[in-house]
């Protein structure tokens, strides 16, 4: 079977699974991205605490500290004068949460940004809008090595004054003073300059995330990749696709586990799929064969420079 | 590099030059984000004036590196006055601050905004509130105070949580009237915690007493000074030097009584003709004291 054209993007999988079962893991994210709205949501506007603070820093139920690493890793650069143990123990829970299920399970489940270039990329398919500037994916990991470094040179959380995920989620609990326009900003870019720009090329969090989850338990599997039809729609809708090709295709005897931490086990893979070739698994096992294929971790350097 | 590159034209073109030049855009690029960055981030690190800190934040440099603009302060504060400073303010984003005119800190006796700071941005050390910091009020104008136009107001003294401490009244004749006082409010700083209750209880259209960043308001001596005065109650004596008489080069027969009669002439009180045997040094007539001396030298 050849590739899909893009109207009909999704239309195999609503008649193979029916509409549900082919949006379940969108449905489930956006649940997700909006009940952690709501959860911070219900303490200014109902009194229920539940949650306190925003997405760089809270406590669950008045007692368990959370705090992004991002923001940890600037406080160690900029002058360890916030380093408490409650910030300590925060960073770690969430270090380790995210190092389990996967670090990029932020940025499709929890992150705000989400929703915005999620729908920059479904209006940019609507409308046919083609072209695209070209940077390289690891530009996140050099913006990462800068947050680093300005927070070092300045001795503040540099980022922080700019990080427009940490302005979109504090702008909707604290007041957004002028910070919609980052939001429109990164809304436009996406639609109009680069195709998943933001998210997918830039965002330091997103860089630092998938390096947490390089190791993580919980992955998309291609168990079913035997009947792949090659109709290219998993490659159009991944955020990252070029996560898929080893688990897919298994060019150099890979095993069925997308390994790549860049992953953000959105589960939009599975959801496009007619033939119900992903699924959500564990990292093991990840055999085809035998004696076959390389060690996983040295074919994702391999392929990610090539 | 090239030979291979024309050799193998169906092969992926990764070689040294690509790759130097990709590093460098790339570098370039984020270079310059972090510039923007770090410079945005050294302009919004001097707090404005008009910006006072929660009780018990750390100095504005430590507290920019431990603050994670989390914003459970602003939960926690009981009225409601603090603020996460949003973007396109003059703080910097994501901090909090409150503005003593339109809602000052009304110093709550177990501080609950510090012990919800999760990473000691604000100093869980400080217990009292008597003793926070947060700037320190200095009446600004007298021109427009109407204290100092001789009128009574002391509405910032009676508001003071400090009261009767850290603002005080003085007692100065009023020039103008010649018969009346004027009660001029004076901050002192040993007892001024900054929290913005007067400022905000400042009866003119523009407050005359304002909370200022301490750094602002406050001058410093210089290090090497030594106030004679204090260090002799310290010491017991003065220091750096001993007391000791200053000899004033003045004319024979005078000498200076120092924090008494001042300029003193050594005679005995003339007599002058005419005016009886007063025991005074000076004539009423200032030509007898202008002459005397001559007088007496023939």
């Amino acid at each position: 079977m050849a590739t899909t054209p893009l109207k009909d993007l999704g239309k195999s999988a609503i008649a193979e699974k029916g509409w549900l079962k082919a949006h379940q893991w969108q449905l489930l994210r956006r649940f997700s991205q909006i009940g952690i709205f709501v959860l911070f949501l219900l303490g200014p506007l109902a009194g229920v605490w539940l949650i306190n603070g925003n997405l760089a820093n809270s406590t669950v139920l008045g007692t368990v500290p959370l705090l992004d690493p991002i923001v940890f890793l600037q406080m160690l650069a900029g002058g360890i004068s916030g380093i408490t143990l409650t910030a300590v123990l925060g960073a770690l829970i969430v270090t380790v949460f995210y190092a389990l299920i996967g670090g990029r399970v932020f940025c499709s489940w929890v992150c705000p940004m989400n929703m915005v270039t999620d729908f920059a990329r479904m209006l940019r398919r609507r409308l046919g809008l083609k072209g695209s500037a070209k940077i390289k994916a690891d530009t996140r990991l050099w913006m990462l090595a800068a947050v680093v470094l300005t927070a070092l040179a300045t001795g503040t959380l540099a980022y922080e004054l700019v990080n427009p995920v940490a302005i979109f989620h504090r702008g909707i609990l604290f007041g957004f003073g002028f910070g919609w326009a980052v939001v429109v900003g990164i809304f436009l870019f996406d639609l109009l300059v680069m195709k998943d720009g933001w998210c997918g090329h830039i965002c330091p969090m997103g860089a630092l995330y998938s390096q947490i989850g390089r190791m993580s338990v919980v992955r998309v599997r291609a168990d079913g990749r035997a009947s792949c039809d090659d109709c290219m729609e998993c490659y159009e809708v991944c955020p990252e696709k070029q996560v898929i090709p080893p688990a897919l295709k298994s060019a150099r005897g890979e095993g069925p586990v997308i390994l790549s931490g860049d992953c953000t086990n959105c589960g939009a893979c599975i959801d496009v799929c007619g033939q119900e070739v992903f699924s959500f698994g564990l990292r093991m096992p990840n055999q085809v064969k035998p004696g076959r294929g390389k060690p996983a971790r040295k074919q994702d350097k391999i392929l990610k420079a090539a | 590099m090239s030979s291979e590159s024309t050799r193998k034209p169906a092969a992926k073109p990764v070689n040294r030059r690509r790759f130097l030049t990709d590093m460098a855009k790339t570098a370039c690029g984020v270079g310059l984000f972090g510039l923007a960055v770090g410079l945005n981030a050294r302009q919004s690190s001097a707090l404005p004036a008009h910006a006072i800190r929660p009780p018990g934040a750390l100095k504005e440099s430590d507290f920019l590196a431990a603050c994670t603009r989390c914003g459970m302060c602003v939960r926690d504060c009981p009225y409601g006055i603090l603020k996460l400073a949003e973007p396109g303010e003059d703080v910097a984003t994501g901090t909090p601050y409150f503005t003593a005119r339109t809602g000052p800190c009304e110093m709550c006796d177990d501080i609950p905004c510090i012990p919800a700071c999760p990473t000691h941005a604000l100093d869980h050390s400080l217990t009292d509130i008597n003793k926070s910091r947060m700037g320190l009020a200095v009446v600004v104008d007298q021109e427009t105070c109407i204290a100092f136009r001789g009128l009574r107001c002391e509405v910032c003294f009676n508001v003071c949580p400090v009261r009767g401490k850290a603002i005080t009244l003085e007692v100065v004749s009023n020039p103008r009237t010649g018969i009346h006082a004027i009660f001029p409010p004076v901050v002192h700083s040993s007892d001024c915690t900054g929290c913005g209750l007067c400022e905000k209880a400042c009866i003119l259209e523009e407050a005359a007493i304002k909370v200022l960043p301490t750094r602002l308001a406050k001058g410093e001596l210089g290090h090497h000074y030594r106030l004679g005065w204090e260090s002799k109650g310290d010491l017991g004596k003065a220091f750096p030097t001993a007391d000791k008489e200053h000899v004033y080069r003045l004319p024979e027969g005078m000498h200076y009584e120092h924090a008494g009669r001042g300029l003193v002439k050594d005679q005995p009180a003339v007599t002058v003709p005419g005016q009886g045997n007063k025991k005074t040094p000076f004539s009423s007539n200032p030509l007898d004291t202008l002459n005397s001396g001559i007088r007496e030298a023939k």
